[in-house]
């Protein structure tokens, strides 16, 4: 067994910085290469792309970043594990192995996961009595169930460390949850049983911390971000876990950025509902038992981390088609910018009625004032300039279509001094929202296969 | 004394459908008992008034000297659904740094 090894973090979302991956490999010593893709949005987006040609459905960009990056980390030993699969893991596989025959690479084991995509098998389940209600509404599927794009469960570590221990060099999963692609190399090396529950939560810990790639290292770092050295060559964060699931919070030397226990306690605080219940597919990590330290510059040790046995369930993760949205903004300049602007949105919003459109929805912000931080924007005074932003929402298309024609108008007939139409008229974009459910583990398998080149 | 969190606390914000939650982290351990005191579910409930529709709820983690507060109903509906610029209350942390607080303590920065 390695006494250490060196889970590296390559991406923190699909359309993340390009050359962080490249960085992790070739500036140090790594021994896993990580990298998530996929949002709530992203598997709908995928869906609609396999729809349109079935050889699609996965992250496009994983492709070429393997030319680039598979001959030196062949040379260097480096396996790498992705979500990027989408919901066409099978089709990414198949590029990456042509891209391995291309580049001259025989013997390269790349393994799948599959199994997640439960959306052919929808009406089996509803119909066998799986409810997959709404886990936050209470709604039940019968709302949404026509308008239902995609269907995906997360799965976590255990089918990828099923894919390392078959040989795989590479691991492309479709809905894997963000943590288990950091937590499987932990497991599969040091050999973690799937009932040590400690262990699996401290590796679950460290995924938590991996998965949004340089916000763990000093990107969006809110406690003191002038202090955060050389953000353009931002280091991404690496994880060294040893056997006994402590684990060093890290980035290659020389490069920029910060690990510190200030930059690690934000990630942590991420995106996380109740700290002592944060629940995967692996086990229930217990957030208030995380202790950490600072060993050396830029070196935070994770220890202590208690976990908890995990749920009967897997998250279920639906999208569905919920109307349509568009968005416009007019710049407003000196004087009595924030008046104009406002004076504009009435002048909008009554051309609207008059054309008796009905929105769900119009909701008017201030870009300069308040449209971050709402009714607790300070007196904004005389200002420069100020962006006057519309956004609309209904069922019906084409009522959208027609708010976007009615923005530009505004700067013939409407208050003066406004600029900022040059990207033309709003176009209507379509809603997926987001239906999460659960299934019981016992209804779905994940199916792992690995194939060389 | 009166001061404003951001003396003595960081955040970090980000969402879950149309919740949000924001962390919030005691710059000195010192300074947690005051987070604890002064910044309860009530006062984070009347602070985003007009932001958060739904119900505040908060939780502790005394290892870290952090709480953390889920914002129910605060995005508009979240997702590719909600029609605000900040539709994943990305900078819902720093508006809580905004809160002006009474304290009976005295502090020196």
């Amino acid at each position: 067994m390695k006494p250490i090894i060196r889970v590296a973090s390559g991406q923190g979302f699909w359309g993340d910085l390009l050359t962080a991956p490249y960085d992790q490999i070739s500036r140090g010593p790594v021994d896993y290469l990580v990298m998530d893709y996929l949002a709530e949005v992203t598997m709908s987006i995928m869906q609609k792309q396999r729809r349109k040609d079935p050889k699609l459905g996965y992250a496009k960009d994983f492709v070429p970043l393997m030319r680039r990056l598979l001959p030196l980390a062949v040379e260097k030993g480096v396996r790498i594990i992705t979500n990027g699969g989408g919901v066409n893991p099978v089709g990414c596989r198949d590029a990456v192995l042509s891209v391995a025959r291309e580049l001259g690479i025989p013997g390269l084991k790349v393994g799948v996961v599959l199994g997640d995509d439960i959306l052919p098998r929808l009406d089996e389940l509803v119909s066998g009595g799986v409810r997959l209600d709404n886990m936050e509404s209470g709604e039940s599927i019968d709302v949404v169930r026509g308008r239902i794009v995609s269907a995906n469960v997360y799965f976590g570590a255990w089918p990828i460390v099923e894919a390392l221990r078959q040989g795989a060099h590479i691991v492309i999963t479709g809905r894997t949850t963000d943590t288990g692609l950091t937590l499987a190399p932990m497991a599969y090396e040091f050999g973690w049983a799937e009932n040590d529950w400690d262990k699996l939560a401290a590796g679950t810990v460290a995924g938590h911390i991996l998965e949004c790639g340089g916000q763990a290292t000093g990107g969006n770092f809110s406690a003191d971000w002038r202090s955060v050295p050389d953000l353009a060559h931002i280091g991404f964060p690496i994880a060294e876990a040893a056997p006994n699931a402590e684990i060093v919070i890290t980035k290659h030397e020389g490069s920029g950025g910060l690990v510190s226990v200030e930059t690690v306690k934000e990630q942590l605080l991420y995106e996380i509902g109740d700290p002592a219940m944060y629940i995967t597919p692996d086990c229930i990590a217990d957030f208030t038992t995380i202790n950490l330290e600072s060993v050396a510059p830029n070196r935070v040790k994770l220890f202590g981390v208690k976990g908890k046995q995990a749920t009967e369930s897997f998250k279920v993760s639906m999208s569905y088609t919920d109307g349509f949205t568009a968005v416009g903004t007019l710049t407003y300049a000196w004087p009595d910018a924030l008046e104009k602007a406002r004076a504009a949105d009435m002048i909008l919003r009554e051309r609207l009625r008059d054309l008796g459109l009905n929105f769900e929805e119009v909701r008017t912000e201030f870009l300069g004032y308040d449209s971050c931080h709402g009714p607790l924007a300070a007196d904004p005074g005389d200002l420069n300039e100020v962006v006057l932003r519309v956004g609309v929402r209904s069922p019906n298309s084409l009522a959208v279509e027609r708010f976007g024609m009615e923005l530009a108008p505004l700067i013939l007939t409407g208050p003066p001094g406004v600029t900022g139409f040059a990207g033309g008229r709003p176009k209507p974009s379509e809603v997926i929202s987001y239906w999460p459910a659960l299934i019981p583990k016992s209804l779905v398998q994940p199916n792992v296969s690995v194939e060389v080149s | 004394m009166r001061i404003r969190l951001i003396q003595i606390a960081h955040a970090r914000s980000g969402d879950k459908g149309d919740t949000a939650n924001v962390g919030v982290i005691a710059r000195k351990p010192e300074y947690y008992p005051i987070l604890l005191k002064y910044l309860t579910e009530e006062r984070v409930q009347q602070h985003f008034r007009g932001i958060t529709l739904g119900r505040v709820e908060r939780f502790t983690l005394p290892n870290l000297c952090a709480v953390n507060f889920l914002l129910r109903n605060s995005l508009g509906g979240g997702g590719t659904k909600s029609l605000k610029n900040d539709a994943q209350g990305k900078t819902l942390g720093a508006a809580m740094l905004r809160m002006e607080i009474d304290i009976e303590e005295k502090l020196s920065f």
